[in-house]
């Protein structure tokens, strides 16, 4: 999908340490409107510390986060921002709910407190479990499904808001490869045939290379940013993960 | 059958037992599902030093009861996010806190013994009118916070990070479950006692859970379990004149092994 000129998510010069650890070092970036950002790094890179600063679980030491055109601490229409956390898939089975109860849920931070569900809601709710592919699933309890399709649930979950944004965070941790190349398949599907904006952290190198336009490289401090395509040569991977490291091209791309 | 109904205290324990046979599954269940079945324990123990309090004092033991309960269950929860300690940890800090001081109390005031065996298992013959209003009134506001916050308490129950992410007050919210938790264990006390309090709210929610149904239809499976477990639990304590606390943790189990042998759950 094009990408628009709308700046969602401006970081300026962003720093966070846990205590004396330095996690994130001064960094700059902007999302823009349409964008499908990827992002890579090592273990401990400051990946998900990064999205929870994005998210306002974290507040940064030093710099500024603006999203949709705000001060973080001014913007309040969190529910424009759908997020699918790390582990999702390994969320606890025996929770008794449903696909449909599961993805409801996701429209309450649009509904806010003392509103209850409308029939809009569920129209919302049909919708994005057709989007996501498991409607058929409506009734089913969410510990019947296989990793693969709980990831599905809980973008559906995520997409029920009607979010501008989604944000996932090692999405397919817990899915078979099998069903992680349908998966990709559907997250540019997202992009480009529902314009929405997402951005992706994952180890898998080759295809966040692969399927995003942009990419972010982080171990602490920006290692690269730019169109993903061509962008991770030998020597941003060595910076990125040390001297071993090597692309090494797989068959979840289509 | 029905002379039962002829004395005016069975009457009001078959309504106390009623509204407390509503609220607890209620609670328990959000508790249940977050792995936190303990804090019903925890504040149970927490009523007994309250209780044990009351006596020693001469006030209404259930007032000092609720109030201690509260103020511990804010406790436990202040602790809890400071994560300077594990939440289990706090809750067997308060557990085993509370019930130290309930001992040391009790064996420094010797002579309600006797008293203090119906505040330990229940005592169907000790729910007074005054009990009777507060215990309709609790479940009344159970009910009503449970109606009025169950998507949100149901989306925290699911993924508390992500409801945090999404602008949801998680922490106010938490607050507000575990104070009506608080509540609904210190007026439980009279009809089930302090120590099978917390087993009324959560063994009918884990009834339920064996029948692999949906939230909202496990809730309300859990709320008819708790009901049947109460009713028939007061009638076997009326006629073969047992403690009604055991006799309805009883049946619940036994409603619990039935519903092991038709899960649906693999």
């Amino acid at each position: 999908m094009p990408v628009g000129n709308d700046i969602l998510i401006e970081l300026d010069n962003v720093s966070f340490s846990y205590g004396l650890v330095p996690v994130l070092e001064r960094l700059s970036f902007s999302v823009h409107q349409g964008e499908y950002l990827g992002i890579i790094g090592p273990n401990g890179g400051g990946k998900t510390t990064l999205l929870k600063i994005i998210l306002g679980l974290l507040d940064p030491m030093e710099g500024t986060v603006r999203i949709f055109g705000k001060d973080r601490h001014d913007f309040t229409e969190r529910y424009r921002i759908g997020y699918v956390p790390q582990r999702a898939t390994q969320a606890d089975g025996s929770f008794p709910a449903t696909v449909f109860e599961v993805v409801r849920s996701g429209r309450t931070p649009r509904l806010g407190l003392f509103h209850g569900f409308t029939k809009k809601d569920n129209v919302a709710v049909v919708r994005a479990m057709e989007i996501a592919g498991i409607e058929r699933y409506s009734r089913t309890l969410i510990g019947d499904l296989s990793g693969g399709e709980r990831q599905r649930v809980f973008i559906a979950r995520a997409l029920a808001g009607e979010p501008d944004i989604l944000i996932l965070d090692e999405p397919t941790v817990g899915v078979d490869i099998g069903a992680q190349k349908t998966f990709y398949e559907f997250l540019e599907s997202l992009n480009q045939k529902h314009k929405l904006t997402i951005i992706f952290v994952s180890h898998d190198v080759d295809v966040v290379s692969q399927k995003t336009q942009t990419l972010l490289c982080l171990n602490h401090n920006l290692v690269c940013y730019g169109p993903s395509l061509d962008l991770l040569d030998d020597h941003i991977l060595k910076r990125l993960y040390g001297q071993e490291a090597a692309k090494i091209k797989h068959n979840y791309h289509v | 059958m029905f002379e039962i109904f002829q004395y005016d205290f069975m009457v009001r324990a078959f309504e106390a037992g009623i509204a407390v046979g509503i609220a607890a599954p209620l609670i328990g269940m959000f508790l249940v599902v977050r792995r936190y079945s303990l804090m019903a324990d925890t504040l149970a123990h927490v009523s007994l030093a309250g209780v044990a309090i009351g006596l020693l004092f001469a006030i209404n033991p259930i007032l000092s009861a609720v109030i201690l309960a509260i103020v511990a269950s804010v406790g436990i929860e202040g602790l809890r996010l400071s994560r300077r300690i594990f939440g289990e940890s706090v809750l067997a800090l308060f557990l085993s806190g509370s019930l130290a001081i309930a001992v040391i109390i009790l064996s420094l005031a010797k002579g309600f013994n006797a008293n203090l065996f119906s505040y330990l298992f229940g005592s169907i013959s000790t729910v007074s009118t005054n009990d009777l209003w507060v215990t309709i009134a609790l479940a009344l506001a159970v009910l009503v916070f449970i109606t009025l916050f169950y998507k949100e308490f149901f989306f925290i129950s699911l993924d508390t990070e992500l409801a945090q992410a999404s602008g949801t007050p998680v922490k106010r919210l938490n607050l507000v479950l575990v104070m009506l938790a608080a509540l609904t264990v210190a007026l439980s006390i009279r009809i089930v006692g302090t120590l099978l309090v917390g087993a009324l709210m959560v063994i009918p929610v884990i009834a339920a859970m064996q029948y692999g149904r949906g939230f909202r239809t496990t809730l309300l499976l859990s709320v008819l379990f708790s009901l049947v477990s109460v009713i028939a639990g007061l009638f076997a304590s009326y006629y073969f004149d047992l403690a009604s606390g055991g006799a309805i943790v009883l049946i619940a189990l036994g409603i619990f092994l039935i519903s092991m042998v038709f899960s649906k759950r693999p």
